[in-house]
């Protein structure tokens, strides 16, 4: 769903872009995702 | 040039232009919450700091910082947590989150680069000062300033919006602990085992990591909504339609009775991560199972990192599934069927079913996390969009005082039972079955929640301007 502000504000800016928002996800999920392999990788031990 | 650096963090400089994607919230408010997370991961550097002046972390020297002294660091830093959200909140909401986000990443990046002297100086009070104090206060602004904005720019799944910033707090710690290991490995050349230097670049990398959120976050234009969305007109009786300001909210029972809610569900929850490594290992040893297949130290600390992973996906999963299911019935679950788990594990653990009894205490932890996410949604619901984050910011008080408390309790209860002789599961008994009584007094307060009596509402109208009045 795409947002659609009703109203005007005070600054101007360009529209996002599909690829600001996907770099902006690969910015935070990147780290999100190494911390998040590291903890499995940890959390393996308990199987083996 | 000192003016425009000024205004540039405002709020009339946030507002979001015509089409601005909201998806590019998320990453924002999940850039503060990665980085501040690591709170959580602060145990990694016990033990180097306790041997900063012998260099083994195996034989400290009689003048190296004692484990209870460093205890208190984390201490301090959650009381801040709590009290700074409590006392800020409504700051954010009149000058906006992106001047409060900057607040929290100086903070936190600051508190960092403070303690980073205090460790090369030797001396406590300025790491007490530094990660402690100022840190804290970093944590407790950073924590709720993407809040209530998300929940602005998602009014058809705030559960959703919440749910993924408050899961990056549980992904900050995954991010913090091996990051930290890393760079001490790094820097053992340079300083007593490369505490300072890490603190340092700890530091200065949280602070660039958290100025993307800073300067991504965008608030609404007042009357936004999403395309195509209409308020549900099914009947809530807990969903208002009016707001009410942070001052009145804690003047209602809602407010006192949530604040017991996130107490008890935090409280309950520390019993499990305070006792879940030596109980698995006291209680599925080789004696117990036989030799060669007992838990081992490592499979233990397996077992914690499993707990942190399900404690992140609770926290998206559960709060999402809120939007669904409603707030209150939610925590019914996390309550009634924690109940029934907390009560369960003694017995798991003396049958010995280590299977069973891991995927409880994931199912657990998964609730645990659940109930942070889940929160501001509930806060939203009942108190309105106005000042939800500072709303928020003084339930957190809850959170500290479950922080103190929780840990006291569970290790006052465990060693008393110690005291009688009891061993192994046995003497972890009373501890889940306290937990299990406290997640009652939890239910009762949450069954107890009914709409927001409307005289505490706001009066005026409610635009970006009078969510900080």
């Amino acid at each position: 769903m795409n947002p659609q502000p009703n109203s005007h504000p005070s600054n101007s800016e360009e529209p996002s872009s599909t690829m600001s928002v996907a770099l902006a996800w690969l910015f935070v999920g990147v780290p999100l995702m190494w911390g998040v392999s590291q903890t499995f990788i940890k959390a393996l031990t308990l199987f083996k | 040039m000192a003016e425009n650096s000024a205004s540039l963090l405002d709020r009339s400089r946030t507002v979001a232009g015509p089409g601005y994607n909201r998806w590019l919230i998320p990453p924002a408010a999940l850039a503060i919450h990665l980085a501040i997370g690591q709170a959580y991961a602060f145990s990694v550097f016990k033990k180097p700091m306790g041997a900063l002046i012998s260099g083994n972390v195996d034989a400290p020297a009689p003048t190296d910082w004692t484990a209870g002294q460093l205890a208190v660091i984390f201490s301090i830093a959650i009381v801040l947590l709590g009290l700074s959200a409590a006392v800020f909140g409504k700051w954010l909401e009149r000058v906006g989150p992106r001047k409060a986000m900057m607040a929290s990443a100086l903070c936190f990046g600051g508190g960092f680069l403070i303690a980073a002297l205090g460790i090369s100086m030797h001396n406590i009070w300025v790491v007490y000062f530094g990660y402690g104090f100022v840190g804290g206060i970093g944590l407790g602004i950073g924590y709720i300033s993407p809040v209530s904005t998300l929940i602005k720019w998602f009014p058809d799944r705030p559960g959703v919006a919440t749910g993924m910033a408050i899961m990056g707090f549980g992904g900050g710690a995954m991010i913090g602990s091996p990051l930290a290991v890393a760079l001490m490995a790094q820097f053992k050349g340079v300083a007593p085992l490369g505490v300072a230097p890490t603190f340092i670049v700890m530091g200065l990398i949280y602070l660039a990591f958290m100025m993307f959120g800073v300067f991504t976050i965008r608030v609404p234009a007042d009357g936004w909504k999403p395309a195509g969305y209409v308020p549900s007109t099914q009947t809530n009786a807990l969903i208002t339609s009016s707001n009410v300001d942070a001052d009145n909210a804690i003047k209602t029972p809602q407010f006192w009775l949530l604040w017991v809610v996130l107490l008890c569900n935090v409280t309950a929850g520390i019993g499990v991560l305070e006792t879940a490594s030596p109980l698995i290992q006291e209680t599925f040893s080789d004696k117990n199972m036989g030799d060669g297949r007992g838990v081992t130290a490592a499979a233990a600390a397996g077992f914690v990192g499993l707990l942190s992973l399900f404690n992140l996906l609770g926290r998206f999963f559960w709060s999402s599934a809120s939007d669904k299911m409603g707030r209150k019935p939610t925590y019914m679950i996390y309550f009634g069927l924690g109940i029934a788990l907390y009560a369960l594990v003694p017995s798991l653990a003396a049958s010995a079913s280590l299977t069973m009894f891991v995927i409880v205490c994931c199912v657990i932890l998964s609730m645990y996390g659940g109930g942070f996410a889940t929160i501001p949604a509930y806060l939203r619901d009942l108190f309105g969009t106005m000042q939800v984050g500072a709303i928020h910011g003084r339930l957190l008080t809850a959170w500290s005082t479950a922080g103190i408390l929780g840990p006291l309790l569970v290790n006052y209860l465990h060693d008393s039972q110690k005291a009688k002789g009891l061993t192994g599961a046995a003497a972890y008994q009373t501890v889940f079955y306290t937990m299990a009584g406290l997640l009652v007094v939890g239910f009762i307060a949450n069954l107890m929640v009914t709409a927001v009596n409307e005289r505490y509402a706001f009066k005026g109208t409610v635009t970006s301007a009078s969510a900080g009045h």
